[in-house]
């Protein structure tokens, strides 16, 4: 009866209280929106904005400390609020379905996929006998390549990207009204995420579902969606079409949020990337009137007085603010610009790899991770090292500080002289001249260590300094690292993502390295928090003129903060050059991939370049150029036969492909994209 | 959710840690098992510590002319077969267990605790033959090699200690080394190795404080169980010598009485071991739900 409505779901007024610590604490302060029938929905926010939670209390799959303390859902004209036991069985099961961020948790370890996707039918209430036939049609549809093959496998046999489908396939079966994808692909490489995106989008077009689609990652956001809501401590800020909301912000917030993402070709030579300074207020925080007032550049007594109503600034366009006329003109954090120092012509490379091999055993199956890298990094440079995972970045960064023993007849050499393979054959000076940045803070820091003790015994162990000294030091470093000294008695816990960074940061930074490897530094961070640490890092490096190796699947965080980047693919270079020049045609085919598969907030509709498949196995690499199965440029025979070298195309800029640079640069002409299009 | 608690300036480290350490005391107020437990060990602590000023008689004075009375207002719990007070007896043969018993447990811990850091640490061949070893022992009841080693070597409260406890700490070396394999991943542990720490530094002050949870947690389990093993093996009478009024011997001692319906001789130190058991029991439980929040 009120299923007649236009509207798949629609969320009015939703609050929503956490009880912890026996304390009420606001998690959603009031957020209304309405998914319309066959629209994507984009929910945008950093982390602890609620996003994830309205999700969640979409599908009553809420925690038991979680309460719905006001407001409606109502889902495919039904109320999801008002509904129990069988009723909201029965409605999970056919009006909406989930797709989580990780598929290799949302799968069941011991069931096969096919007797899961089976299952899923079941319960959408297909037939026992036809759930089978359904369920492989299913995997056809989210383009699977041999289904029948894929039924009978277990989960852990099956790469990321087929997890995700067949999880997918499984939120499909009960062909729902609703569609919640939680950062479906933030776990996925580039060129696969770009894949299930795709699909997604396909998938929307042929089965008309209405999607609400959660990330924090606005080039996602921008392709996937129609509409978007800007999600901010549990209040929506900003909502309205997802070009017109990316392009034209009306809320101080999403303009500080669209100014924290490195875009497309931004270098580190123009200028420090904005930020939003101080922190969003915690769950359960009492917020009077708006509630990005502490943060806004753009404050005045009225924003701490009155909170704004969400009004429209446009067609389908509103924001919550007092001053959505000139949110824009939002002054900018970061003033100061980085001063270059001028390159010292050091004659001698920082770092000088030679011919570095790494064959490594899983399950008995012998690979090589590394198959013969060959890399000079300059005195003050920063060297970007892009590839996705399995290529072999990781690896390549272990054998450098120590971690990992290399083949034999791989060399390293720092400043000239050899590097033992082991850290704990190094001198100290070489083990205080490479230090790293690891991705995750949580598993850096030992979490029962104080801020303080983990710079002391770093300062100790790698300097010798003791007593006041060290004392002195302690603060000095978290200084350089804008770490306030009061936090120095913290544990990590206490401290926010950013900060727990900072004293990562500081602890590599504490021996006065040479080169610092940064392993996906900011990777686990939001993009506010990392933009901070992306100055900081930028910062750092052009203080103390030392140089770094950036690892990171970001391609605009890598091509803003490197001087030089080397792509890998399988533990081989494929391309190695000055940041801009690899960033711009000629490139090589996987470079030429992986920049057209990156999510973009700057191109609209783009020429995309799709690769095939699922990266080879590294036990098994490809014969001839690795590349050659994926590659949509690839020759003929002499791909599948001969490796090419990796040959100085141009001065400075290296690449390892047959096709000459000449025809490269023909190929890759935006207007011969145009054609073959 | 996210247990993050974003720092402003304004909000001291030490405030918070004060805070979570608030928090996690209020949480075991509100477990019942933990209250308990705590209450009863308490409870005998307390009878252990005061033994001669609570209980009203000498508990190795015997009086062969009211030997087996049953309880009165002067004996409350009866007389035992050679006329010595069972409430006496009850109350001084706490002392015994409540020494022994942790004591082992701590042995065994201690011990353990080494052989899982190490094996979990150093994996590849030390690990492999520290674990094998342990496995070896675990194949063997611990009960059975205590009684083998304790008929060759003969009791006395030491061997017990050392009995009891080294034949716990392959359990508890299982249990530490499973921790440390998942601790031993983190990156916090190559940092250490990237600033040249010693292994025994890595260990002991990097990886211990943070398998400290399950290591707590086991050693209260395996004190449940030390209490256990104790009173058999004096029952067993290969523990502590007569005339002591361990409650495992008494028992051992007075059991053929209750063929004649004596019953109060053997029951209240049957009680008090049950007790003693089940509230180290509940503690551990107790324990193990607050850590594990």
């Amino acid at each position: 009866m009120a299923s007649q409505s236009r509207a798949a779901l629609e969320v009015t007024d939703l609050k929503l209280a956490y009880r912890v610590r026996g304390r009420d604490r606001i998690a959603i302060r009031g957020v209304t929106f309405t998914i319309n029938k066959g629209e994507s929905y984009g929910l945008v926010g950093e982390s602890g904005s609620g996003k994830s939670t309205v999700a969640y209390a979409v599908m009553r799959y809420l925690p038991d400390n979680a309460k719905i303390t006001g407001g409606s859902i109502v889902l495919d004209g039904k109320d999801m609020l008002h509904m129990d036991g069988d009723d909201l069985r029965k409605l999970r099961a056919t009006a909406a379905s989930m797709v989580y961020q990780n598929p290799g948790t949302a799968l069941n370890p011991t069931i096969r996929a096919g007797d899961q996707l089976i299952e899923a039918f079941v319960i959408a209430g297909v037939a026992k006998g036809e759930a089978r036939e359904r369920a492989l049609a299913m995997l056809g549809r989210v383009q699977i390549s041999d289904p029948q093959g894929v039924m009978g496998r277990y989960p852990h046999q099956l790469s990321g990207g087929m997890q995700q489908r067949v999880v997918i396939a499984m939120a499909l079966a009960s062909d729902p009204t609703l569609l919640i994808l939680d950062e479906p692909t933030t776990g996925l490489d580039a060129t696969v995420e770009a894949e299930v995106l795709d699909l997604i989008r396909n998938l929307r077009a042929t089965f008309g579902t209405s999607v609400l689609f959660i990330s924090h990652n606005l080039g996602v956001i921008a392709r996937m969606c129609d509409r978007v809501g800007v999600l901010y401590a549990g209040r929506m800020v900003e909502e309205g079409p997802a070009w017109e909301l990316l392009t034209n912000p009306r809320h101080p917030y999403t303009v500080g949020l669209l100014r924290c993402i490195p875009r497309w070709g931004l270098s580190k030579e123009v200028g420090p990337l904005d930020t939003i300074p101080g922190f969003p207020p915690g769950i359960g925080a009492a917020i009077k009137a708006c509630v990005f007032a502490d943060r806004c550049g753009l404050v005045q007594d009225i924003c701490r007085a009155e909170e704004p109503g969400l009004d429209p600034v446009g067609e389908g366009h509103a924001s919550r603010c007092h001053f959505s006329d000139i949110a824009q003109t939002l002054p900018r954090a970061e003033r100061d610009m980085v001063k270059r120092p001028p390159v010292p012509e050091t004659a001698r490379a920082a770092l000088s790899i030679k011919n570095l091999r790494r064959t490594m055993t899983q399950q008995g199956n012998s690979f090589q991770a590394l198959a013969g890298v060959d890399l000079e990094i300059a005195a003050g440079e920063v060297f970007g090292l892009v590839g996705e995972s399995g290529s072999g970045k990781t690896t390549l960064a272990r054998s450098v500080i120590g971690l990992g023993v290399p083949d034999a007849g791989s060399e390293i050499d720092l400043e000239g002289k050899k590097l033992a393979p082991r850290v704990g054959q190094r001198s100290l000076d070489q083990v205080r001249a490479i230090q790293i940045v690891f991705q995750n803070p949580d598993a850096s820091l030992n979490r029962r260590k104080s801020v303080r003790q983990i710079l002391g015994r770093a300062l100790t162990k790698l300097t010798g300094v003791r007593g006041e000294r060290r004392s002195r030091r302690i603060v000095e470093l978290s200084e350089s690292v804008r770490l306030d000294a009061g936090l120095l008695d913290a544990l990590p816990r206490q401290l926010s993502g950013g900060l727990k960074q900072r004293v990562g940061i500081a602890r590599a930074f504490a021996g006065e390295p040479h080169l610092v490897i940064c392993d996906e530094p900011t990777s686990a961070l939001d993009v506010s928090v990392q933009a901070a640490i992306l100055n900081l890092l930028v910062r750092l490096q052009r203080d103390r003129n030392l140089s770094y190796i950036f690892i990171s699947h970001d391609l605009g965080v890598v091509r803003y903060i490197s001087d030089r980047i080397g792509v890998l693919y399988l533990g081989r270079l494929m391309e190695v050059g000055p940041a801009d020049v690899v960033f711009s045609a000629p490139h090589h085919p996987y470079t030429e991939a992986l920049l057209s598969a990156a999510p973009s907030l700057d191109v609209r509709e783009e020429h995309r370049i799709r690769l095939q498949g699922d990266i080879p196995s590294a036990a098994k690499p490809p014969s001839g150029c690795v590349f050659h199965t994926r590659c949509p440029r690839k020759l003929g025979a002499i791909c599948e036969q001969q490796e090419p070298p990796l040959l100085e195309e141009e001065p400075g800029h290296f690449l390892k492909c047959h096709i000459p640079i000449e025809d490269l640069r023909r190929l890759q002409k935006p207007e011969a994209a145009d054609q073959a299009g | 959710m996210s247990a993050t608690i974003a720092l402003g300036r304004q909000e001291s480290a030490a405030r918070l840690r004060r805070q979570a350490w608030v928090e996690r005391l209020r949480l075991a107020l509100r477990t019942p098992s933990l209250l308990i437990g705590v209450g009863v060990l308490l409870f005998w602590v307390i009878l252990a510590i005061f033994a001669q000023n609570i209980a009203p008689h000498d508990p190795l004075a015997p009086d062969i002319l009211h030997k087996l009375q049953p309880p009165s207002a002067d004996h409350r719990f009866g007389t035992d077969g050679l006329g010595r007070d069972v409430l006496s007896r009850v109350i001084y043969g706490s002392r015994g267990i409540l020494v022994a018993a942790p004591l082992a447990t701590l042995l065994g811990t201690v011990v353990g605790t080494a052989i899982g850091l190490i094996a979990g640490y150093f994996r590849g061949l030390v690990e492999d033959v520290l674990m094998r070893i342990t496995d070896a022992f675990l194949a063997l009841p611990t009960i059975v090699t205590a009684l083998l080693v304790l008929a060759s070597v003969g009791g006395s409260t030491t061997t017990v200690i050392l009995v009891i406890g080294l034949g716990f700490a392959p359990i508890i070396a299982r249990t530490v080394r499973a921790a440390v394999l998942s601790e031993a991943q983190l990156e916090y542990v190559e940092a250490a190795r990237l600033r040249r720490e010693r292994a025994p530094y890595v260990m002991f002050v990097e990886i211990l404080p943070n398998v400290m949870g399950p290591v707590l947690v086991e050693f209260t389990v395996r004190l449940g169980y030390a209490v256990f093993a104790i009173a058999t093996l004096s029952f067993l009478g290969l523990g502590i010598p007569p005339p002591s009024p361990d409650w495992g011997l008494t028992i051992s001692e007075q059991y053929t009485y209750l063929i004649s319906n004596f019953w109060w001789p053997v029951l209240f130190p049957a009680l008090a071991i049950a007790s003693l058991v089940i509230a180290v029991n509940m503690f551990a439980d107790g324990l193990s739900r607050v850590l594990e929040r």
